[in-house]
């Protein structure tokens, strides 16, 4: 798009199972740690599958008060942590005009899982007739993007996206679109999940896709999916506004592809991978060859890596024999509509740092998953460009091209 | 209306076939039925008899519960539901 405002990235934050920051989250992908154990939750025993990548050792008073946490569900809390970790980055404010010029795009599957399955709890299980007066403001899928436009000053175009796996994406990609067409100069984005309530894991259980003992994409030996919690959210900015005010300059987001398969409401089309990835290169101007490092979907279910790998081989051509892809939901868990948007930190830590985070848990290889999936091992490397893959339930595609800065 | 009558009608329905239409040598996918079709039926075998069935959609081979034909799954559920009344 010749005359198009370029975007970057100026701030990120985070918390997930692999740490309550981004530094943090990014030393566990660098050493190839594991967030993924036993689940702590109310009436486990029941479950089937009993482990994901929960959040631990958090305390919701160490960062609100009370009159905010009774407003918080954990996926709003999550969104605010990771916000604020951004905004602090970035330096950038959002005063006057500013703060109309600027919004908040999330992505949640479940908004506030949580709170539901508390409200339901009452007044089905305990037999209560009356539930907490703040229930629908904290269950709302809107209700994190809110409470960041709240508390930043964010007062142009904010919504929250919801297309299960591949929200967090969607979302970033709307974000860079708005700015790139001039409509925004800075957006808060990424996505925010808490789904590991009972409820929550019950309802996964039923799909029979979920591993009960880890998730190892790409591996001959994988046997489902395993689910995280957390979010991540980053500061995109119009690049000569962040240079104007001399921001540190993460990554550049040069595009954006979204299909749909039209195909199956679970299982997954290459058909429709293929076409994602090829619009993001398209519209970042990318050849495959360009690309040094794709952060896949790679859930773990023999459906997903099969068709996955299909689709990078049909893209990449020959070129894939020297691409590096990886799967850091070995390491965080799928946070379903937040999942994107902890993978974009492996995507900006692969530009910026030359490090490339490792698939873990891989055991033995696939035939059906011929590609070089940085097995177990964080690897040196130098990659100028990389996608980051988000391929939903429902058959949506959702993929973004990072550049270095 | 016996267990294997019971699977039968179970399957037929998933497949919107006639019971008497359904073979004890076809497969799920004979029948026409797909992976989420199978997930639903399995679902409705484990509801009818009261029973919990190891099936696993990513390695189906490896869940320990034959589904490679219709006769296989009865059989498979009969196992299940005798394992369930030795236990109680």
């Amino acid at each position: 798009m010749t005359g198009a405002r370029r975007v970057v990235i100026t701030g990120s934050g985070t918390i997930n199972s692999l740490g309550h920051d981004v530094p943090t989250t990014l030393a566990a992908m660098r050493e190839g740690r594991c967030g993924i154990g036993p689940l702590d939750l109310r009436d486990a025993e029941r479950l089937s599958v009993r482990i994901g990548g929960q959040v631990r050792d958090f305390d919701p008073q160490a960062h609100f008060d009370r009159q905010r946490i009774v407003l918080y569900d954990r996926f709003t809390q999550f969104a605010l942590i990771a916000a604020a970790e951004a905004m602090a980055q970035s330096g950038i404010t959002f005063d006057g005009e500013a703060g109309e010029m600027s919004g908040v795009v999330l992505g949640t599957a479940g908004g506030g899982l949580g709170t539901s399955d508390d409200s339901y709890r009452a007044v089905y299980e305990e037999g209560k007739n009356r539930v907490h007066p703040f229930v629908v403001p904290k269950l709302m899928n809107n209700a994190a993007a809110s409470h960041v436009s709240m508390t930043y000053g964010l007062r142009g175009p904010s919504f929250t996206v919801a297309t299960a796996c591949a929200s967090s994406n969607h979302a970033m990609g709307l974000a860079f679109q708005m700015i790139r067409s001039g409509m925004c100069r800075a957006m808060l984005t990424g996505g925010s999940e808490a789904m590991l309530c009972f409820g929550g894991i019950k309802a996964w259980e039923g799909l029979r896709v979920m591993s009960k003992d880890g998730c190892r994409p790409f591996s001959a030996t994988r046997n489902g999916m395993v689910q995280g919690e957390g979010a991540a959210v980053f500061v995109f900015e119009e690049y000569e506004h962040a240079r104007a005010r001399g921001a540190e300059i993460l990554a550049e987001v040069s595009g954006f592809g979204m299909t749909a398969d039209a195909a199956d409401i679970v299982m997954p089309s290459t058909e429709g991978a293929v076409r994602g990835m090829r619009a993001a290169l398209t519209d970042a101007g990318l050849t495959p060859e360009a690309v040094g490092y794709v952060n896949a979907h790679g859930t773990g279910t023999t459906a997903n890596d099969r068709s996955e790998c299909a689709a990078v081989a049909q893209v990449f051509g020959p070129a894939a024999e020297q691409l590096m892809i990886s799967s850091t939901k070995s390491m965080h868990g799928h946070l379903i509509g937040a999942t994107g948007a902890v993978e974009l930190l492996a995507c900006i830590m692969a530009l910026r740092e030359g490090v490339i985070a490792p698939t873990i848990g891989y055991e033995a290889p696939d035939p059906e998953c011929p590609l070089d999936v940085v097995p177990n091992e964080a690897r040196e490397a130098r990659v100028e460009a990389v996608l980051s893959n988000a391929f939903a339930f429902g058959g949506m595609n959702a993929v973004l091209a990072l550049k270095a800065a | 209306m016996d267990l294997r009558e019971k699977v039968i009608a179970i399957i037929a329905d998933q497949a919107m076939l006639e019971p008497a239409d359904v073979m004890p040598e076809q497969s799920p996918a004979d029948l026409g039925i797909d992976s989420l079709g199978l997930v639903e039926s399995i679902f409705a075998i484990e509801e009818a008899f009261d029973i919990s069935v190891p099936f696993n959609a990513n390695a189906p081979e490896e869940s320990g519960f034959d589904i490679s034909s219709v006769g296989a799954i009865v059989a498979a559920v009969e196992r299940l539901v005798q394992d369930r009344h030795a236990a109680a």
